[in-house]
């Protein structure tokens, strides 16, 4: 099955540095449209139906339209560039291929909304985009895409890159900006929302990579255009990385909608070496675990959910039949204990607990009350959890405990005491 | 492996360096973590006491921010590192991928475990989060650079590589 390269059409035909190389592609028309009518941005965004890519799928208009409708001296665009959950490699590609179409939809955004000055938030692991991305900037602002009067106009635009140091956490949106902030990337308590009282307490749009450059497009074709692609409740293409074990791991880009199946067997080629499929680890290191049976899925937001599954940022990561389960829940949970910040105690805590569980599910020590206890706090912890990491984190070992039972075999004879 | 390194004592003219960069944004304290990162790269792959002090007195912020800072990201150090940080990938993909048989090989290559760092100073092995480059699993970042996929029978010949490259420089 082709690629609909929408978001990665330029992606290794253009010099990723220069601007006049992007235009020549057709860039910075969406920009040039934005300019002449400002008011009608926020408006084409919600028509458009574009949801966030960063992995909650929030709409974009919506989120816009609150700090467009918030009065402020200052106001900021922020470009979630961490790109932590494991799995996840579409942001990088967009990065290093393309930056002018980040810029020019962080640009969109700011003169949609009011706001003057950008900041990419990159994750320490990219230090090789640094150059590009510096450089890329460099050539905006000479040719006056970014900056001050941006296309000869009163507005301004700058961009600002500051680099994360190695905490997934950072990747929440309020975390992000503690640490922009030159903080602990602990995520603040909500309301209030980052639309109306983000960085350092002004409004700020956070937006995804993918999110960002599915903008200019947008503006410069419209709305309908966009609604043409994907599905009804999610228009437009969708960025997947394909990992694990499989022949064909890398990055594509299908509208929403593709079928789960097909990313496995056309596009990714199926698992090396003739082995079988046994697990798919859909949205990232906090998404659900289904197996194989369950492949037949249109992959987008509501109908992943429906399924069990979680479209999250579009990572599939593929899991043959020579794998243990267990093992791989393990190095999950591993994963949350490591990277939880430890402002709340049910992820503090209720990560470690969960991991001693697995633990005795690895070594055969588990009993009927350690199933039944795991699926109680795991639950607990989807609810309690201040933040999507110790929200999502049980996600993993209690989809994997559905959908595998008999790989988490108790010892029912012999209940414990507690 | 290295034991007993002295956490202060960095160098003066190293310090002086440090100091020149964070002068720059004094009472800047959203600059500090790019200002740890470059100070990192100067001081032995590490923010070190003295380090910390020299930050915390040009920026003209608490030391106790800085240190918090410091605590908090994976990539700062306390400790003096080798010159070159081998961070092996541990994440979901690179682990379904075999990364464990090849940080097993960086081990026993380097003859030192997770954590530690070779007696002549030139390497320091670590594991890691996903590094982004899921299609190159199992993947290894040393310093700033990409390896991946990698078997455990390479590891010996990027060691190598790497080792030769200090006796040419
Ligand atoms: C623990 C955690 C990690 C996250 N990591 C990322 C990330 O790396 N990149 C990202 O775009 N969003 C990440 N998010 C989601 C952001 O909080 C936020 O929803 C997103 O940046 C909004 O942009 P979007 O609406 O364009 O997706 C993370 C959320 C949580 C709770
Ligand atoms: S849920 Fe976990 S990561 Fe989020 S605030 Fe609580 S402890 Fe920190």
């Amino acid at each position: 099955m082709e690629e609909t390269r929408i978001l990665l059409k330029n992606i290794g035909k253009i010099n990723p540095v220069s601007s006049a190389d992007y235009v020549a592609a057709g860039g910075y028309k969406g920009l040039k449209k934005a300019i002449s009518n400002p008011e009608a941005i926020v408006d084409i965004m919600k028509d458009s139906g574009l949801r966030g890519r960063g992995g909650a799928g929030f709409p974009v208009g919506l989120k816009w339209s609150f700090t467009k409708g918030t009065p402020s001296d200052q106001k900021y665009i922020i470009c979630n560039a961490d790109e932590g959950e494991p799995g996840t490699n579409k942001d990088r590609i967009l990065m290093s291929g393309d930056p002018h179409s980040l810029f020019e939809g962080m640009a969109i955004a700011g003169v949609a909304v009011g706001a003057t000055k950008g900041f990419i938030y990159l994750r320490a692991e990219y230090p090789y985009l640094l150059p590009i991305l510096n450089d890329a900037i460099k050539d905006a602002e000479a040719a006056g895409f970014i900056g001050k009067n941006i296309l000869g106009s009163n507005l301004d635009f700058e961009i600002e890159i500051r680099s994360g140091a190695g905490a997934y956490i950072c990747g929440d949106e309020t975390a992000l900006m503690e640490s922009i902030e030159g903080k602990r990337g602990e995520p603040r308590y909500k309301p209030p929302f980052p639309g109306v009282s983000g960085l350092w307490g002004k409004p700020t749009i956070i937006n995804n990579v993918e999110t960002l450059c599915n903008v200019p497009q947008i503006i410069d074709k419209g709305a309908e255009w966009f609604r043409s692609i994907g599905t009804e409740s999610c228009p437009g293409t969708k960025l997947f990385t394909l990992s694990g074990n499989i022949n064909n791991p890398g990055v594509y880009e299908f509208p929403m909608g593709v079928n789960m199946r097909t990313l496995f067997k056309e596009v990714g080629g199926g698992c090396p070496g003739g082995k079988k499929l046994f697990a798919v680890q859909t949205g990232g290191a906090s998404g659900a675990i289904i197996n194989a049976e369950m492949l037949d899925m249109p992959m987008d937001i509501e109908c992943c959910a429906k399924a069990g599954a979680v479209l999250g940022a579009g990572d599939l990561m593929f899991i043959d039949e020579s794998i243990n389960i267990i093992d791989v829940v393990e190095n999950l949970i591993e994963f949350f204990v490591e990277e939880s910040c430890g402002k709340c105690t049910p992820c503090r805590e209720g990560n470690t607990r969960l991991l001693e569980f697995v633990h005795k599910f690895k070594d055969g020590t588990a009993r009927e009350d350690d199933l039944e206890r795991l699926i109680e706090i795991g639950s607990f912890m989807q609810v309690s959890s201040l933040c999507g990491l110790g929200q999502a984190s049980p996600v993993p070992v209690l989809s994997a405990i559905k959908n595998f039972p008999d790989k988490f075999i108790v010892k029912s004879d012999e209940r414990g005491q507690n | 492996m290295t034991e007993n390194i002295s956490n202060c004592c960095t160098d003066r003219t190293v310090l002086d360096k440090i100091a020149a960069v964070a002068r720059n944004w004094k009472g800047r304290k959203d600059m500090l973590i790019e200002v740890l990162l470059q100070a990192q790269k100067l001081a032995d792959n590490a923010i070190t006491e003295d380090v910390a002090e020299v930050i915390a007195k040009e920026m003209s912020i608490p030391l106790s921010t800085v240190c918090n800072a410091v605590s908090f990201y994976a990539m700062f150090s306390t400790e003096k590192r080798g010159k070159y940080i081998i961070r092996m990938c541990k994440s979901a993909p690179c682990h379904v991928k075999g990364a464990e048989d090849v940080i097993k090989a960086f081990e026993k290559v380097l003859g030192i475990s997770c954590g530690e760092t070779t007696s002549d100073g030139l390497f320091t092995l670590e594991t890691c989060e996903c590094i982004g480059v899921c299609d190159r699993a199992p993947a290894v970042m040393i310093n700033d650079e990409v390896y991946g996929p990698i078997t455990p029978e390479e590891v010996i010949n990027i060691i190598t590589n790497y080792r030769q490259r200090r006796e040419e420089a």
